[in-house]
């Protein structure tokens, strides 16, 4: 609780709405205490005074009554009638909502039919006939706005409550014996209050509207009594000679519905967890670069990172996810990166092209050299001309990878367009022929699907054919068989083992599989808490590991073939990156671990091919 | 008397009527399918994504009414009426342990939920009984005042097992129960799990798409394609000498460190479409050793030397 | 894709009504007897008998609405008694001034606000992104008809740029020039809320689908940034952008209610408020009915647009 109020006064225009609406609800709570002339009392000699006018501080109406007195008793009746309005609509929608939401099937078709029905009036529509039928007046006002923004919470609410519905735990408590009042109560309406919350708080200030707007109309408070709409209504004849008058409730009503639509936004940003960490934000096209420190000479590798620091900022706080890696590629090999996950190998990848989002994303130290070309500071364009062209990536989920609208023929296109310039025709058979590289069957009416008509493994074959549109010297494929099928990522990885043997790419391939890397990558690099621990060829690194880590990992997967057993398991939890310890980053896990190690900080040390970061290695390198 | 039997179970999900089309089949998710599990066993189940066994493991615990046959928990027919009635024998350990959590719960109220309303327990006793299960599941105590998303995934897991086990029950049915952590954790899990059955006698259906974890952690295995069981065996042997040829090439599809990498022998489809499913075999489309009699006539499960039942015309010598 | 439309057609069959039922029900409420309400306090008993027989109101309430439905179907939706003519043709002449200010008013808030919406998210934090947050909050803040009111004073009263009010100008005018210059105001201010909501929700929704993976997947083969957005993100966005346009032109038809009174517009809005102000429920009813069933129809174009984007609808 305190949190929320920290977070929503930490939003300055959240915490002036909250000032301004607080002075207004107090004037009007007070109202009646105050020396304030009788709302109603007309005198028509004072009629029209200006405001500052002798014991008219806002001067008067068409009637000569006092327009400050007016003017406040008329908030104090808008705000009630909306504040009620909202309220009555909060809780009936709701509770229809969650109704719906929860039992889902015939009850939800039957009410959600009403809701559309009635959500198929252009809303005033609605609230017209209702006073019609009720007659003119406040209180039928009031019913109407109501009335008319139930289904609104309804279909809200419902949304929220079909997901909730769904998710796990619901199931868990009908496992624990609950009963449907008990989930409704216990389990559901905690989790969807902050959501009527918010549907409330960011509603109230458009329903206050609506009542003033109904009695602008003549349809809401009736004479002598006024509320802010009618005060308008009134003042409408008189607006040319007169503008005070209209302009005073005017503004009332202006101050009232922003202020409350300013703190109402501070609620839904307070509350809705996805915007606490500063998730919504936009990524920019490339990640940001704050680079303190030497940048390391150039190689003559064919793609090398070296020393690359990457992290998020996210509030105060720094997550080191990538703490100095240094890897390289050689034309035609396959360097495996393998790691848990929270390792830094994906963010290490994607900080190859600038793809990590930004914010939070920082590159914050090293280089990244493409043919000794620094890729870290390189101008946009310059970037955007490698990327796809020269190092083209494969990602993990070809479903939310590839744009759901555009057909995988104009996607591949694209990929070639946004390099080449060729014409349409072109792009289209060649694309087609892509398809065929990744031995896509009838290629020719494949390439005009969407996505969601394929399955999985064919949208990933469309992936690698993306990748492929360039002939890109390297290719970064960022675990792109997790998402599959064990029968699917067989034919997939063989699919990615020839390509590459055909035309001599190199591939950086992040997984968290030891098989995957054993079947397919020349070397390997374990990484750990963002940095890479042990470093060798494939064969030599799964047979003989140097580092506890790795020894260890491969100890705990369990290998087809080896019956029934207990599992060696490594004790305790990879730590995070935003607090790693001195020294070794495993050492709190390793049985190995002495004193010095965790404190001083190691380096990566080997001879010839094979380096590992570790006092005490299983094995000599 | 098994402690588990299904008895041909189906799910069929109806699909929504168009307005003027005729009435649809709708999609059948699992097929008739019937095993036991012997008191004190742990069954794997095995199979790919879409292949029914998430389906089946709902109908299994009561939460999705099965459209057609009987299931028995030691040697009482379930009554889909009643939920709670199957919590006392039955229980569930989700896929994914932060979604099985309330958010706005602590720990201590998700935990005592089952011992309050299952069993009736007085408060110290709720107590008494969540520290007990707490520190058989290696948790600290001081975790039960805590909110779920102050958990990592392996905690959040070793929770969904304890609140499991608060209801006290005989049968635990695992969904994948370590698909979503680390492997590093996966091991801590999977070894509690074994700690766990034997402490408290236990027996087991655990659901996975991982074949090595399933052969480590399994007595017998059930393979599953495309809602029908294809086979079922002893798990040391099952996936050396498969009879069925999905499980043959399920095997051989895993990747194994010091095999080659090979696309094994398949023809290059996928899965049938659940809306139009073709005649016969389901895997027929797919299967190398498929004849005109595999698209025609489905195979019934037939024994296959010892312990072993395929469902297959044609199946791989032994 | 004329598959698609028939069926939403045929769809929309219930939804009507489901309107004409609501509308029937809505109009049950009335308290006391109906005929003296319509008539008002000084009805003769034998008007009030005449009018008992011709809206059957003697009958049963489920005969009753077929009466009524079955007279509708046939294009008779009774007779306003405050202006002696058939409701049907009162409420479609109206509804065609309500259709050009409304209909533009439409237009202006969808081109605006998602130009504005794109704009802010493509300059997430920059000034312009501020600029257009500020003025969207005090549009969706201000309600729609003081703000009229003020636009009178400000280019009608002191600045005499525009007319004050009325759709054509008495003497002579009547031509399109005419016209528009009678319609700059309304429709800006009919425009204004609807513009402030759409350019917050094309806001969220860009910045919602620029943090989705295809985003990250065309920016990693190279597509030029300008295209990422304007294409790639955009598109995506019009998925959800779509719906809300069909609920802002719910909207921009209620506010026209307000921006008719306020500028004297000979819409359908103004008739309504007139009639119930009349007690001429006969009127209020048909225009209710007419008007919710030109939406439901709107809204099915709406669909239609939204199945043209996305191929995942089943058309």
């Amino acid at each position: 609780m305190s949190t929320f109020f920290k977070l929503l006064f930490r939003n300055r225009l959240a915490a002036m709405g909250a000032v301004v609406l607080s002075v207004i609800l107090i004037l009007v709570l007070i109202t009646p205490l105050l020396p304030l002339q009788n709302p109603d009392i007309t005198a028509t000699a004072d009629r029209f005074q200006k405001p500052f006018a002798d014991g008219h501080l806002l001067g008067t109406d068409h009637l000569g009554r006092d327009l400050l007195s007016r003017l406040l008793h008329g908030t104090r009746l808008s705000l009630a009638v909306g504040i009620s309005a909202a309220l009555i609509a909060a809780t009936i929608g709701s509770a229809i909502g969650i109704i719906a939401g929860y039992f889902g099937g015939r009850t939800d078709n039957i009410i959600m039919r009403g809701v559309d029905m009635l959500m198929a009036f252009p809303y005033i529509l609605l609230a017209l006939a209702i006073v019609a039928a009720l007659g003119p007046g406040l209180m039928n006002a009031l019913i109407a706005v109501a009335a008319v923004n139930v289904p609104f919470f309804a279909r809200n609410i419902r949304g929220i409550t079909v997901g909730l519905a769904g998710r796990e735990f619901i199931d868990a408590a009908r496992l624990a014996g609950m009963g449907h009042t008990r989930i409704i109560l216990t389990e559901l309406l905690p989790n969807v209050l902050p959501v009527i919350i918010i549907a409330m708080s960011t509603t109230i200030g458009w329903m206050i509207l609506e009542t003033a707007g109904l009695s602008f109309l003549g349809l809401g408070s009736q004479p002598p009594q006024a509320d802010l709409g009618s005060m308008l209504g009134e003042a409408r004849s008189a607006m040319i000679s007169h503008p005070h008058t209209s302009v005073v409730p005017g503004i009332m009503i202006f101050l009232i519905v922003m202020s409350i639509n300013l703190l109402g936004d501070g609620i839904r940003d307070a509350l809705d967890p996805r915007l606490r960490s500063g998730a919504l934000s936009r990524p920019r096209a490339t990640t940001l670069v704050e680079r303190t420190g030497d940048v390391p000479e150039a190689t003559d590798d064919l793609l090398a990172i070296q020393d690359l620091e990457t992290q998020f900022h996210v509030n105060k706080r720094i997550y080191r996810a990538v703490g100095g890696v240094s890897l390289s590629v050689k034309p035609g090999e396959c360097l495996g990166v393998i790691g848990e996950s929270g390792s830094g190998k994906s963010v290490t990848a994607l900080s190859v092209m600038g793809l990590v989002a930004s914010p939070p994303g920082v590159i914050t130290a090293g280089a990244v050299r493409f043919r000794g070309e620094d890729l870290i500071d390189a101008p946009y364009e310059s970037l955007r001309q490698k990327r796809g062209d020269r190092v083209a990536y494969i990602f993990q989920d070809p479903l939310s990878t590839l744009h759901p609208l555009y057909r995988v023929g104009q996607q591949l296109a694209e990929a070639i367009q946004s390099h080449h310039k060729i014409s349409k025709a072109e792009a289209r058979e060649r694309a087609i022929q892509l398809l065929e590289d990744v031995r896509i069957p009838n290629a020719e009416s494949r390439v005009d699907n969407f996505p969601h008509e394929m399955s999985g493994g064919m949208r990933q074959r469309v992936g690698i054919a993306m990748a492929l549109a360039n002939e890109p010297n390297v290719i970064i494929a960022d675990e792109p068989t997790t998402a599959l099928d064990v029968t699917v990522q067989a034919q997939i990885l063989s699919l990615l083992d020839d390509l590459r043997r055909d035309r001599g790419l190199a591939i950086v391939f992040i997984t968290h599989d030891f098989g995957v890397v054993a079947q397919l990558c020349d070397r390997v690099a374990v990484v750990y808490a963002g940095r890479v621990v042990e470093e060798g060829p494939t064969g030599a690194v799964l047979d003989a590991p140097a580092h506890p880590y790795t020894k260890r990992l491969i100890a705990c997967v369990p290998e087809l073939g080896g019956g029934r057993r207990m599992l060696s398991a490594i004790p305790g939890l990879p730590p995070v990156v935003d607090d790693l310890p001195p020294g070794c980053a495993f050492a709190p896990r390793c049985d190995k671990a002495q004193e010095k190690c965790r404190h001083i900080d190691i380096s990566l040390a080997g001879t010839g091919d094979r380096s590992v970061r570790c006092l005490y290695p299983e094995e000599l390198v | 008397m098994p402690a588990l039997k299904v008895d041909n179970i189906s799910k069929t999900f109806p699909l929504k009527r168009s307005l003027f089309g005729p009435a649809l089949p709708g999609v059948r998710a699992v097929q008739p399918v019937s095993f036991e599990i012997a008191t004190g066993e742990t069954l794997g189940l095995v199979g790919e994504s879409g292949c029914g066994k998430s389906t089946l493991a709902r109908m299994l615990v009561g939460l999705l009414e099965p459209t057609e046959g009987m299931i028995e928990i030691e040697g009482r027919a379930l009554d889909n009426a009643n939920p709670a009635e199957f919590g006392k024998l039955i229980q569930y350990v989700f896929q994914d342990p932060q979604s099985s959590l309330n958010p706005r719960k602590t720990i201590r109220q998700v935990m005592e939920a089952p011992l309050k309303l299952l069993h009736d327990m007085s408060k110290p006793d709720r107590s008494k009984r969540v520290s007990e299960i707490f520190e058989s599941v290696n948790l600290r105590e001081e975790f039960l005042d805590r909110y779920p998303h102050e958990f990592s995934g392996g905690q959040a897991q070793r929770i969904g097992i304890a609140r499991a086990l608060a209801a006290n029950p005989r049968i635990m049915i695992l969904d994948e129960p370590v698909s979503a952590l680390d492997v590093s954790v996966q091991a801590q899990v999977l070894n509690l799990l074994a700690e766990l059955k034997a402490k408290f006698s236990l027996t087991y259906l655990f659901i996975t798409h991982d074949l090595a974890v399933v052969e480590a952690v399994s007595d017998r295995i059930i393979v599953l394609y495309f809602g029908s069981v294809v086979e079922v065996g002893r798990a040391e042997k099952i996936f050396g000498n498969p009879r069925h040829p999905y499980t043959k090439l399920l095997a051989e599809s895993a990747p194994v460190v010091g095999r080659p990498l090979t696309a094994p022998e398949q023809k290059e489809t996928e899965l049938p479409d659940p809306l139009d499913p073709p005649p016969g075999c389901p895997f027929a489309g797919r299967c190398p050793r498929s004849t005109d009699l595999c698209r025609v006539e489905e195979p019934l499960l037939k024994p296959m030397g010892e312990d072993q039942l395929a469902a297959c015309h044609h199946p791989l010598e032994a | 894709m004329g598959g698609y439309i028939v069926k939403r057609l045929v769809s929309a069959v219930p939804v009507l009504l489901g309107i004409t039922i609501i509308v029937f029900l809505i109009m049950s409420l009335i308290p006391g007897d109906p005929a003296t309400a319509i008539l008002g306090s000084y009805a003769t008993p034998e008007n009030v008998e005449k009018l008992n027989r011709d809206l059957g109101l003697d009958k049963p309430m489920v005969q009753r609405y077929f009466i009524w439905l079955g007279n509708m179907l046939t294009g008779d939706f009774g007779r306003s008694f405050s202006l002696n003519r058939p409701v049907l043709d009162e409420v479609s002449e109206r509804f065609n001034a309500t259709l050009v200010l409304a209909g533009t008013a439409f237009v202006l808030c969808s081109l605006l606000g998602i130009l504005a919406g794109v704009i802010s998210a493509a300059r997430q934090y920059g000034l312009a992104d501020k600029a257009i947050t500020f003025v969207v909050l005090i549009g969706i803040s201000v309600p729609s008809f003081f703000l009229g009111m003020m636009m009178i004073l400000l280019f009608a009263v002191n600045l005499r740029w525009l007319p004050v009010s009325g759709m054509y100008a008495i003497y002579g005018g009547g031509d399109l020039p005419d016209l528009i210059n009678h319609l700059i105001m309304p429709a800006l201010a009919l425009a204004a809320v609807a513009t402030g909501v759409i350019a917050r929700l094309s806001r969220s929704a860009m910045l919602e689908v620029l943090r989705q993976d295809f985003i990250r997947t065309a920016r990693a083969k190279g597509v030029p940034e300008r295209r990422v957005i304007m294409g790639h993100a955009l598109r995506a966005a019009m998925v959800s952008i779509i719906p809300i346009l069909g609920i802002q032109a719910g909207f921009v038809l209620s506010g026209a209610v307000y921006i008719e009174i306020v500028f004297q517009w000979p819409g359908v809005g103004r008739m309504l408020v007139d009639a119930i102000l009349k007690r001429d429920l006969l009127l209020v009813q048909g225009g209710v009915v007419f008007v919710a069933a030109c939406y439901v129809l709107f809204n099915i174009s709406v669909d239609v647009a939204q199945s043209l984007l996305d191929p995942r609808i089943k058309t």
